[in-house]
């Protein structure tokens, strides 16, 4: 029988403490749709999507109401579209806008999967693919991009790195007009995975099945409040209640994903426990950090704690659901999280810090504002070291850097909404244009050779 | 199906009234109730069986939240698996 405690300690994660089901992502393969043609294949593609996801909205705001956890987005992640326009380089963009008119037909406010998988080598359909990204990205509105660049078991594509430098900038410059919003809708990965559910870097894997459902479950909120109660206590304590508060949202999250799966006639997939923040108070991971005893996040000490809150909430996710997969950790985009605004702004946290934390987050350098002036190598240079972190940890690493054109330290650019609001951080102005020219493969580390 | 159902405001008189008799006027029987008055904030929990009701749980909901906003107090009416997935292993 359950017991008062119990039933209000959930309404008060939701009322209070912003406990939520961050996303509702429908993975969809679209290798049925390949066919010469761009146009035929964009007729098919959005049939598909608009036939598979037809009632996600619905679904969703349905099973919102009946357990009364607010699901915020519902999304669609496709097949890695590089995959299909093998036959018809040059005309991507005929595919990214039917799928962003698909993604509006359904009601979803993301679709992710515009992705090209280059981490070994790079075809020249490939090549012609991510050439497209900064155009595909400037006329549509809710489709994003993402590339993978390495992985443990491949090395690192320092061509790609090399290109992908060049696409983040022009990317920029071609939505200047949006203090360069395009690139807050790119991913550079390295070890990317096939069923995150989360955006920007959200896309539906070859080894997936027909149609899956993926929830990503968040709540710094509940984690912060939680931890709120335990001054004094020891890291032990404070890993142990981590969990504990872990294991119960995702819980909800699994319960929600098996529900949406049986309604939506599609395959529970995974559920991934990502404590994703947003900008408003009291959905903070920063916040979480800080409560442990950290006077401001980037404060030594930091990658320590963020270490050990990204590992116990997996411990507590693992044991919750069936399926644990996507990213599950902590997020620390920077624009997208007050307490990282606020340390940022006061310069406590820089990119050499942020490094560092992503050695032991779950993703990356995310959200971060650089001068509008930064070189495309420089940017390379970043995504280098993001990808030899991922590589040689066996852990995903990404990249979402924004070049905000005409702007630079000191300046402030404000994407609005869940993105946030971003300080211009200063990155080294040490070239490393020679070394990233270089191009070529980083061969994988000795400890991938485990056959 | 069973439902909890919470009531969360400040505790002025009728509140029970109200509520029980909104579920009374739609079949949803009242299996369990308890409540408690902590510094003014009257919170009750109750659980619903909806199995001889004709609305739906989100039918439910409505008709409870219209009920809540003329009584001043916040009503949430929820699926019990929720809290058994998230409190029991």
């Amino acid at each position: 029988m359950l017991n008062r405690k119990e039933i209000l300690e959930t309404i008060n994660m939701v009322e209070k403490e912003h406990f939520d089901v961050r996303t509702i992502t429908m993975g969809i393969s679209l290798l049925p749709c390949i066919r010469d043609t761009a146009e035929e294949t964009a007729r098919l593609v959005y049939d598909r999507i608009c036939k598979k996801a037809e009632n996600i909205v619905k679904v969703a705001q349905d099973l919102g109401t009946e357990y009364g956890i607010p699901i915020i987005n519902k999304r669609v992640s496709i097949t890695p579209a590089s995959l299909l326009t093998s036959s018809f380089c040059g005309k991507e963009i005929v595919l990214a806008k039917a799928l962003d008119r698909a993604a509006k037909t359904v009601g979803v406010d993301f679709l992710g999967g515009y992705t090209a998988l280059v981490q070994k080598g790079m075809t020249s359909f490939e090549r012609s693919f991510i050439e497209s990204i900064p155009e595909a990205l400037s006329v549509t509105e809710r489709m994003c991009s993402s590339v993978n660049v390495g992985s443990s078991k491949a090395g690192i594509n320092m061509d790609a790195v090399a290109l992908m430098g060049k696409i983040i900038k022009r990317t920029a410059e071609i939505t200047k007009d949006k203090d360069g919003l395009g690139c807050a809708k790119l991913v550079v990965f390295c070890n990317a995975v096939e069923d995150n559910p989360f955006m920007a870097g959200a896309f539906h894997g070859v080894g997936e099945g027909e149609t899956v459902i993926n929830v990503g479950v968040s709540g710094p909120g509940v984690v912060h409040h939680a931890l709120k109660s335990m001054k004094g206590a020891s890291i032990s304590e404070i890993a142990e209640t981590i969990k504990k508060t872990a294991f119960k949202i995702t819980r909800a999250g699994q319960l929600i994903a098996k529900e949406a799966s049986k309604r939506l006639n599609a395959e529970f997939g995974i559920v991934d426990l990502s404590l994703a923040p947003t900008p408003v108070m009291g959905d903070s991971v920063a916040h979480i950090l800080e409560e442990m005893g950290l006077e401001s996040v980037g404060a030594h000490g930091t990658t320590a704690a963020l270490a050990m809150l990204n590992d116990a909430v997996k411990k507590g996710g693992v044991m919750a659901s069936s399926n644990v997969g996507g990213l599950s950790g902590a997020f620390i985009p920077v624009s997208e999280d007050i307490g990282m605004i606020n340390a940022a702004e006061k310069g406590a946290i820089d990119l050499n810090k942020l490094e560092a934390m992503t050695s032991v987050c779950s993703v990356g350098i995310d959200m971060v504002a650089i001068p509008g002036d930064t070189p495309a190598e420089t940017i390379s240079g970043i995504i280098a070291d993001e990808s030899a972190i991922g590589m040689i940890n066996n852990k995903t690493t990404a990249v979402r850097v924004i070049p905000v054109p005409n702007k630079t330290v000191g300046d402030s650019v404000e994407f609005g909404g869940l993105l946030g609001t971003a300080p211009i951080m200063k990155v080294s102005p040490y070239s490393c244009e020679a070394f990233v020219s270089r191009g070529g493969r980083m061969p994988a580390p000795i400890h991938s050779n485990k056959n | 199906m069973r439902a909890i159902v919470t009531v969360i405001g400040k505790d002025k008189s009728g509140i029970i009234a109200k509520v029980a008799t909104a579920l009374a006027d739609n079949q949803v029987n009242i299996e369990d109730i308890s409540q408690t008055i902590a510094q003014g904030n009257f919170t009750m929990i109750m659980i619903c069986d909806l199995s001889a009701s004709k609305l739906s749980l989100k039918e439910l909901s409505v008709t409870l939240m219209e009920v809540g906003e003329k009584a001043g107090v916040s009503i949430h009416v929820q699926h019990e698996d929720i809290f058994n997935a998230m409190h029991k292993i």
